[in-house]
């Protein structure tokens, strides 16, 4: 009797543990089948997204800008959107061309084979002509200039470009930052990073001993990092800085030439310059 | 198209020595994974011991707790966040890359190869362990004679297995300027701006290296089942 009194309690325990077993089961399945459906109303809200950029772009068209948002003031991340000189100048000449500027962010040496493959129509990213790039793409004219300088640390013993012979130069892979320290290095003696900022944090650490870069970024990093890295020597060489585009779209260019030229003489480039560089 | 072929060839390739970068690069792939390779199975080794005498016998519960921690935060990170790390952070000054990326990639190893001993060591039958003990050998003899080769047989194609998606890890030391056979590729397309062979060339060479390992692996399964007749 015991014993099936014994047998009769464990049934009723085992099914009660079946039963909250099912019972949490059941929970865990509602709320799956609740994100599912969430995930399903995302799916749509993208989609409807979608549909209004396929709509904006039977419009007016969408001019698709690569660049490299890790290179300020020229472009770079400012909250959730992406800011600069490229960005304000590209937008005008979107707006000059009747279109939709969409901006892709990508790293700086995938944005030649994205114009040329056609996932973008444009380029900006402080591209400066090169003859080798001319293979590839188109170049417009040029809408700004700069220069290439060298930077190192507050204390170190280099003073110009004279003395970088067996010195180890950062730079960022693809720029003509990185050519031009090939040039004057050698190839062994070049630090490619992925992008400037991780350049200038191994100047800091000792890591490297110099890093030729772009003169405006250069003046944000020394004002980021007072009093630990400084500029020395002369301009290394001049840049002229130009909108890519495939070579094939000769139309576009020609377009982006006129704009550039009507916001050249508006004065327009200027004042978007001296927004993001002070003159000094 | 092969006009093209042959133009793309010479630009990718041969102008300005292009496929010494090709060379280089798998040579700094090979030293890094040959060396985190090492480095792997003498941490996972240790690890794995220890995480297996803990269930076998419940001692060396503190070392058992790092060990665990350890597998905890290597597991749960990116392998190339860990790189970023040890690079930027804990060595933030050092300057010689090769040793850094050996390291990273052979601590991140060592959390997996563990596993693998561990489960090595659990999947021998307790009997053994049993039976070498009334044979009179101690846990640690036991060990070293009777489970552990037994367990080194059934884990080595696993172990293998590792070292192949190791060498395809090893493609993220880019990050920290490291010249391997991936940023070969990348430096030569941001040179000539045509990812076709470039890229193409980088997988090829990978899966080259990663075919000549697989056989290799074939061939040491072979050899160790001809023990089990």
């Amino acid at each position: 009797m015991k014993k099936k009194v014994f047998a009769l309690t464990m049934a009723a325990v085992m099914a009660a543990a079946s039963l909250t077993g099912c019972g949490s089961k059941e929970a865990e399945t509602q709320a799956a089948a609740q994100e599912t459906s969430t995930a399903q109303a995302e799916g749509e809200a993208t989609e409807a997204e979608e549909t209004t950029e396929a709509a904006a772009e039977a419009e007016g068209g969408v001019l698709v800008m690569a660049t490299n948002a890790e290179f300020e003031p020229w472009e770079y991340h400012d909250g959730d959107s992406i800011v600069g000189i490229d960005v304000e100048i590209a937008q005008a000449i979107a707006d000059k061309l009747g279109m939709e500027l969409q901006i892709e962010d990508m790293a700086f040496d995938a944005i030649i084979p994205s114009v040329v493959s056609g996932k973008a129509d444009i380029g900006m990213a402080a591209i400066s002509y090169d003859e080798d790039r001319a293979k590839s793409v188109s170049f417009s004219d040029n809408y700004a200039g700069s220069s290439l300088v060298l930077l190192v640390a507050e204390d170190s013993e280099i003073a110009s470009a004279d003395d970088l012979e067996g010195k180890l130069v950062g730079a960022q892979t693809g720029t003509t930052g990185e050519l031009t320290a090939t040039e004057m290095v050698g190839d062994s003696n070049v630090e490619r990073y992925n992008s400037y900022f991780e350049a200038v944090q191994s100047l800091l650490t000792g890591k490297i001993d110099a890093i030729i870069i772009d003169g405006a970024p250069a003046k944000v990093f020394l004002s980021q990092n007072e009093g630990k890295i400084k500029q020395v020597g002369d301009a290394l060489s001049n840049e002229e800085y130009a909108v890519v585009a495939a070579l094939d779209n000769t139309e576009l260019i020609e377009k982006i030439n006129g704009a550039i030229s009507e916001l050249q003489e508006s004065g327009e480039i200027d004042t978007i310059m001296n927004k993001y560089i002070p003159a000094e | 198209m092969w006009g093209n072929f042959s133009e793309q060839f010479y630009l990718n390739f041969i102008q300005d020595d292009r496929w010494k970068y090709f060379v280089n690069g798998l040579k700094v792939t090979l030293i890094i994974t040959l060396f985190a390779v090492l480095l792997g199975v003498v941490i996972g080794l240790i690890v794995g011991v220890i995480r297996s005498t803990y269930e076998k016998t419940h001692k060396l519960k503190i070392l058992n707790f790092l060990c665990s921690i350890y597998l905890t935060v290597i597991r749960g990170t990116p392998v190339v966040v860990q790189l970023m790390i040890i690079y930027y952070i804990i060595f933030a000054n050092a300057r010689n890359k090769i040793p850094i990326a050996i390291l990273a990639f052979g601590i991140n190893s060592g959390a997996y190869v563990a596993e693998i001993f561990r489960s090595g060591i659990m999947s021998i039958d307790q009997g053994q362990l049993e039976a070498g003990r009334s044979l009179g050998f101690n846990y640690r003899q036991t060990m070293w004679y009777i489970v552990m080769p037994q367990a080194f047989k059934n884990v080595l194609p696993a172990l293998c297995n590792e070292f192949i998606a190791l060498l395809k890890e090893t493609s993220v030391s880019g990050y920290i300027a490291l010249q391997d056979l991936t940023k070969a590729g990348d430096i030569v397309r941001s040179r000539t701006f045509s990812p076709f062979m470039p890229l193409m060339a980088v997988a090829a060479i990978y899966l080259v290296c990663v075919v000549i390992l697989t056989q290799g692996v074939k061939i040491l399964e072979r050899r160790l089942r001809q023990s089990e007749r």
